[in-house]
């Protein structure tokens, strides 16, 4: 089964929740409306045409240029990005992304996380690997049997890989510039 | 044996006790294991055979900061780490010694602009005897950084009445005796170009 295909059996299966697709990508993708990725996963998963039973990894993207001068040349409007790498051992080599795109803060309030349907549930990877797009991008799994910091500590402020993030000034009494 | 082997009157040698206990101290460091990145590999290596950092006394790797004298903090101390490293610190025993071996730990090395989790040196934690740069560090410069501890403690008064305590500080450079044909930079130029020529292949 090409890419091609697998994106238009999840065209057929959900319509309008795949927001976009490329299947010439060097990893192939489509993009899910959030709402709809725990169907859109489990049908990923269980499918007997598909069967991608491993998560292999869930990465957050910031997208946003600090720099005022450069925003118009950047080419996206500022928004985040949750990518979900899959691959099945049923079919070896079989390999697919998932995106979720989203808003750098729910409703526009700023320090309000985008909020995600854990996928726990459905690849128990995903636990620890949410965790860490939860302390590092910002964003928040719902359903996560454990939405807390995974490296840093548990009372830091902020999330390190956001492009607008300020670096702490001192942490613990220790001088952190 | 050896070297005092029928030197003595009776066995009987008279030194201030100050001398005997900083003679014992610098003889049987005791470093804690506690290694914290790449540095520790090289901190290994100075333990295993090769280097063997137990010539100098200082092989009893503890697995408990009460038993030890000497931390080595081998690699990059990030905030998180910081807290532990301070209590590590404060639970051993004193007389105690810190060496900062590596780049991260003398000022935060690669992590110092970019690093948002990085302690920029690890003397903002806790009180710092002896820097080791490198990233990490040779071996030879980790015992040459022991050595250098090993003279703060020779120099040390702790039983002196009314002195106040003050920091040693070592003494020894590390500076080695050159061969004459390599003493000048001069000369050493020219001894590498002459090794060179000589290295050429004869037509």
């Amino acid at each position: 089964m090409t890419h091609a295909e697998i994106i238009a059996l999840l065209e057929q299966q959900f319509g309008s929740a795949i927001t976009a697709k490329n299947a010439d990508a060097l990893d192939p993708f489509v993009t899910v409306d959030p709402t709809k990725l725990l169907d859109v996963s489990l049908f990923l998963r269980d499918d007997p045409r598909l069967k991608f039973e491993l998560l292999n990894d869930v990465s957050g993207v910031d997208y946003f240029e600090t720099d005022p001068k450069k925003v118009a040349k950047a080419g996206f409007d500022p928004h985040l990005e949750v990518v979900y790498h899959l691959s099945s051992f049923s079919f070896p080599g079989r390999r697919f992304t998932v995106k979720l795109v989203l808003p750098r803060w729910k409703d526009g309030v700023v320090g309000q996380l985008p909020e995600v349907p854990s996928l726990c549930g459905v690849w128990r990877t995903a636990d620890w690997q949410e965790r860490e797009v939860y302390d590092l991008v910002g964003v928040k799994f719902l359903g996560h049997p454990d939405m807390t910091r995974i490296l840093l500590g548990d009372d830091w402020v902020g999330h390190p890989l956001r492009k607008d993030y300020e670096f702490p000034l001192e942490y613990h009494g220790i001088r952190c510039r | 044996m050896g070297l005092l082997e029928g030197r003595m009157e009776d066995g009987f040698v008279v030194t201030s006790l100050e001398a005997a206990v900083n003679w014992a101290r610098e003889s049987s460091l005791w470093p804690m294991t506690f290694g914290l990145a790449c540095c520790a590999i090289e901190m290994m290596a100075t333990g295993a055979p090769r280097y063997d950092i137990d010539r100098f006394g200082a092989g009893a790797f503890r697995a408990s900061p009460r038993q030890a004298d000497l931390m080595i903090v081998a690699g990059t101390v990030n905030l998180k780490m910081a807290d532990r490293v301070r209590r590590l610190y404060n639970q051993m025993p004193d007389p105690k010694f810190v060496i900062a071996m590596g780049a991260c730990t003398c000022g935060g090395g690669p992590y110092y602009k970019y690093g948002y989790n990085v302690a920029k040196g690890v003397d903002l934690v806790v009180p710092v005897d002896v820097y080791v740069p490198g990233c990490p560090p040779r071996p030879e410069a980790l015992l040459e950084g022991l050595m250098r501890i090993q003279d703060k403690i020779h120099k040390m008064k702790e039983y002196h009445k009314g002195q106040l305590a003050e920091v040693p500080v070592p003494t020894r450079t590390g500076s080695v005796l050159l061969p004459p044909e390599l003493a000048t930079p001069e000369k050493s130029f020219a001894f590498l170009t002459e090794n060179k020529e000589r290295a050429k292949p004869a037509k």
